[in-house]
Formats: structure tokens, sequence, C-alpha cells
């Protein structure tokens, strides 16, 4: 699905992510953690292509991302859903399209997708708030509303970077269970985070791989998580 | 339906969703509005120059090229034996069709814009003139400047080409200049164009960040900025022809006395060549916007 072989990644003349090998496999729930500039937004960004390896390979789908073309990279984009810690949502336009915003660019007809909308804004809660527009939402409706977005188009895979940064512990709680009902659907899950409540939490709930970005390098978290 | 047709259709159509997906983008919109119109104004001026000093060419040629004058300078009593005689010379000379004294009248025309109409011509001693009309082929000027100084001493053939080349050259050199001041507005509207374009699209990079995020390809993101610079330019460059052409329109009537600068105008089918302008904008404009936007998006991951 997405994989990551002997992965490193440069910023500025030093190597932010060095030796980096990871598999996510079809249906499986990681928690990624480590400190603040440790690199977890950079191994997500290279997870879906947005940042491209300055040594070693990441496969999205079978496909090598440093061979595929600007096209394919935006065809295999939508088989991914990215909720960013920022949301980053068109502010001119109302959630409802926001939400729509992937179908849109497919081409595909969102006309005929109200009824399912309608059911996912209700699943997020954020029904209600369907034709406000995204500076007048609150933190946390604004993090639902991009966890919408990113599975509107069914994708596989879900990446979250800091999905609840913003948002209150019961907020971040009710995130959590909506990430955890995608898993129980067959999405693959990965959540960087550094609320390590959180991950305990999840661990409640689903059997979760932890993995933790120390020295560079990306290790499998021990037991005191 | 070809491919080619199916997307030249999808674009003038446009997507009404995807258009909305680039919010409105106030001082580029004018700025491109303006721009256009303004450069459409201004092309139409040169496009009127450019016609108008072709068919002054073209007329200078034409006037010029088939005829020449004989100027008689001689005593009273000379004067009408040498006019017969250039008259016999010119009659017998290859290359000449026809040739005719001008009457008293017709001198006196040609020198009314000078001294007026009541000049007591009779009274001078101004020298005759006979035009002479040429065939295509023209005739030996210097043989013929040869006879007429053995015939009649008096006698100089002028054939107009010491001061029609010049005036001719100069013409079709204006024709030039105006033809390229068009290429030099198209070139000027495709780079205010492509600033406008990059302005717009380094003030909405966020928008582009999001939409290559959620999966858009380059050319959708591209064609919903190409779609409204090519029509804003359209609109623009609409508006700026149809102000000048009124302004063409409204300018004095050509007549004899007129001249060049009552002769700026369009004629006949010249009318329809002003409406060239706004597609060829909204060409330029497609294309300025396409380069600036895959430039930008190929800088963007």
């Amino acid at each position: 699905m997405i994989e990551l072989d002997k992965v490193a990644h440069s910023y500025g003349g030093g190597e932010l992510l060095s030796g980096i090998s990871l598999t996510l496999m079809p249906g499986s729930f990681h928690f990624l953690t480590g400190p603040s500039g440790a690199g977890k937004s950079t191994f997500l960004k290279l997870c879906y292509g947005e940042l491209m390896p300055s040594a070693g390979h990441v496969q999205l789908f079978g496909r090598d991302v440093g061979a595929m073309s600007r096209d394919d990279v935006a065809h295999a984009r939508r088989r991914i859903g990215v909720v960013h810690q920022d949301c980053q949502f068109l502010d001119h336009l109302p959630l409802a399209e926001n939400v729509l915003l992937p179908l849109t660019v497919a081409g595909q007809d969102t006309g005929a997708e109200a009824d399912n909308l309608i059911e996912l804004l209700s699943w997020v809660g954020l029904a209600r708030q369907a034709a406000s527009r995204p500076p007048e939402l609150s933190g946390g409706e604004r993090q639902r509303a991009a966890l919408a977005r990113a599975v509107i188009m069914s994708p596989e895979v879900i990446l979250a970077d800091e999905p609840t940064g913003n948002v209150d512990w019961d907020m971040s709680l009710r995130l959590l269970q909506l990430l955890v009902e995608l898993n129980r659907m067959g999405k693959t899950i990965l959540i960087a985070t550094h609320d390590l409540n959180l991950i305990r939490a999840a661990k409640a709930q689903v059997s979760a791989r932890v993995l933790r970005i120390k020295d560079r390098r990306i290790q499998l978290a021990g037991a005191d998580l | 339906m070809s491919p080619a047709l199916i997307r030249l259709r999808s674009f003038l159509l446009g997507d009404g969703q995807a258009d909305r997906v680039v919010p409105p983008t106030g001082f580029t919109v004018r700025l491109t509005l303006f721009t256009s119109a303004a450069m459409g104004f201004l092309a139409v001026f040169a496009l009127a120059l450019s016609l108008a000093t072709g068919r002054l060419a073209d007329r200078w040629s034409e006037a010029l090229a088939r005829t020449a004058t004989v100027r008689i300078s001689a005593p009273e009593g000379q004067m009408q034996a040498q006019t017969d005689a250039v008259i016999e010379v010119l009659r017998t000379t290859p290359g000449v069709v026809g040739a005719r004294v001008l009457s008293v009248q017709e001198q006196r025309d040609l020198l009314a814009p000078w001294f007026g109409p009541d000049l007591p011509i009779d009274s001078l001693p101004l020298p005759q003139l006979v035009e002479l009309r040429e065939t295509g082929k023209g005739y030996d000027a210097e043989g013929l400047r040869l006879r007429l100084s053995a015939e009649a001493p008096g006698a100089v053939l002028d054939d107009h080409a010491r001061w029609r080349r010049p005036l001719v050259r100069a013409a079709d050199r204006l024709r030039l200049l105006g033809l390229v001041s068009i290429v030099l507005i198209g070139m000027t509207t495709a780079a205010m164009i492509t600033l406008s374009a990059n302005a717009a699209l380094a003030a909405n990079a966020k928008v582009i960040q999001v939409l290559r995020l959620v999966g858009a390809r380059d050319v959708y993101i591209a064609r919903a900025f190409v779609r409204r610079f090519t029509g804003r330019a359209l609109q623009g460059a609409a508006a700026g022809t149809a102000l000048a052409m009124l302004a063409v329109a409204l300018l004095p009537g050509a007549d004899t006395a007129g001249g060049f600068l009552t002769g700026l105008g369009f004629q006949g089918a010249g009318w329809l060549l002003p409406l060239l302008i706004p597609p060829l904008a909204g060409i330029v404009a497609f294309w300025a916007t396409r380069a600036a936007a895959f430039r930008t998006l190929g800088e963007v991951t």
C-alpha cells in the first residue's frame, strides 16, 4: 500500500530522516510519535508524495513515487486521505463544498453525492454547519471537517498530522473514535502525534503499532506506551 | 466529436464548480480588464494607421507611377512652338500612351493652394505643363530627355521618381511600423497578463496547495486560472476595441483635400479587421496564463 525503503530526507543541508523503512499494510493502525521537529510531518509528506526522498524509495500502491508523473501522484493522492493539523481549507467556500472538494477535482458529479454528504457531515457532527465557511468554525469543528474531507473519496489510507493538536481532550477522544471507526471499516490509519494520552486511549480500543522517530530514525516504541 | 473539440467545448462552457475553487482576485482581474481594454484600444489605432498608410502608399504609387510631367520654360513667342514640338516628340515616343497640355484653369487649380483662387495666371511667366501617361512597360527616360533637349530646349522631363520613391518608402515604413506596433501591443498584453496571472497564482498559493493535497491535477488547477484570465482579457479587449472603433468612426470624413489624417479610418471590409483583436487578445491571454500557471505549479509538489 505505502512502502518506504531506506528512505532519507535532507532539509537545509542537514539530514532530517535517515534509513527509514516501513510498510503500511491494509487495515493497519499506526501511531507515529516523537518530539516536535523530529520529522513526523516530513515523514507523512513523504507518504503521500508531497516530498521526495533524498535517498531510498517510496512506493505508493506498488509504484515508485520518483518514477510517477505529477498526474500519477495526483491520482494516488485520491486514494489517500490527509488530515492536516491546520486543516487547509478554501476559506471562500462553504464547509459542504470544502468537504466535497476531492470529488470536485476528480471531476465527479457532486450533486449526486448530496445524500452521502449529509450522512458524512452527520457522522462527524457537522450537519448544521454545512453552509458555514471554515473561518466561522471552531478548532474541533475544523478538525472534524478535515476528517470528513479526507474520507469523502473513501480512500484506502488516512494520514493524520496532529489531528488533535488544536482541540480539547473530549474533542480529541471524539476524533479518535471516528478514526477507530474508519479503521474498523478496513481503512489503514497513520496518526502523527506527540499526545501520548491519545495513544494510550487508542490502544484500549484498537490494536495499534506505535512508532517513534528518534535520532533521525524510526523505531518501535517501548512498553512505556 | 474529436477529443480536441471536446476539450475546447469543455473549456468554453466551463465548469461552475471548478471555477469556484479559485477565489475571485479583485485587483488582478481589474488589472487584466484594464490592460486588455487599453491594448485593444491602441491596437485598433495601430491597425487603422497601418491600413491608412498602406492605402496612401498604394495610392501614391498607383497615381504617380503611370504619369510624368514635361515642364516647358520658353520666351512667350516660342512657347507654343516648343509645346507643339514636345507633343510631337511624346506622340512618337515608345512607351508613352498619351500626352496633353494642361489648361490654364488646371494650372490655376494647382497653384490655388499656395496663391489663392484669384491668381492672375495670365500675367505671370509660368512654364507650360504637359502631362504624359505611360504604358505598363514605361519609356526610356534618358532617351526622351535627349530628344526633348534637341527638339524643345526649354522642356524638362520630370518623371516624379525623385520625390515619389521617398514618399512611397516613407508610407511603406509607416505601414510596417503600424504592424510592428500591433505585434508589440500583443507582446505587451502577454507580459502584463503574465504578471497579473503570476500575482494571482502567488496570492492563491494556499489554494493551489490545498487542491494538490486533495488530488487535483495540474491541468485542472491551471484551467481554473486560464479560463478566468482568458475571459477577462476577451471582455477587456472587446470593450477597448468597441470604444476605439467608435472613436475612429467619429473621425472627420476623408475628402479630396483631407489628406492623410482624415483618411485615418477603416474602409469597407476593413471594418471587420478590428473584430479580430478581442479573440487574438483571448488567445494571447490563454497562452500567457497557461504558461505562467504551469511554471508556478511545477514548483509546487
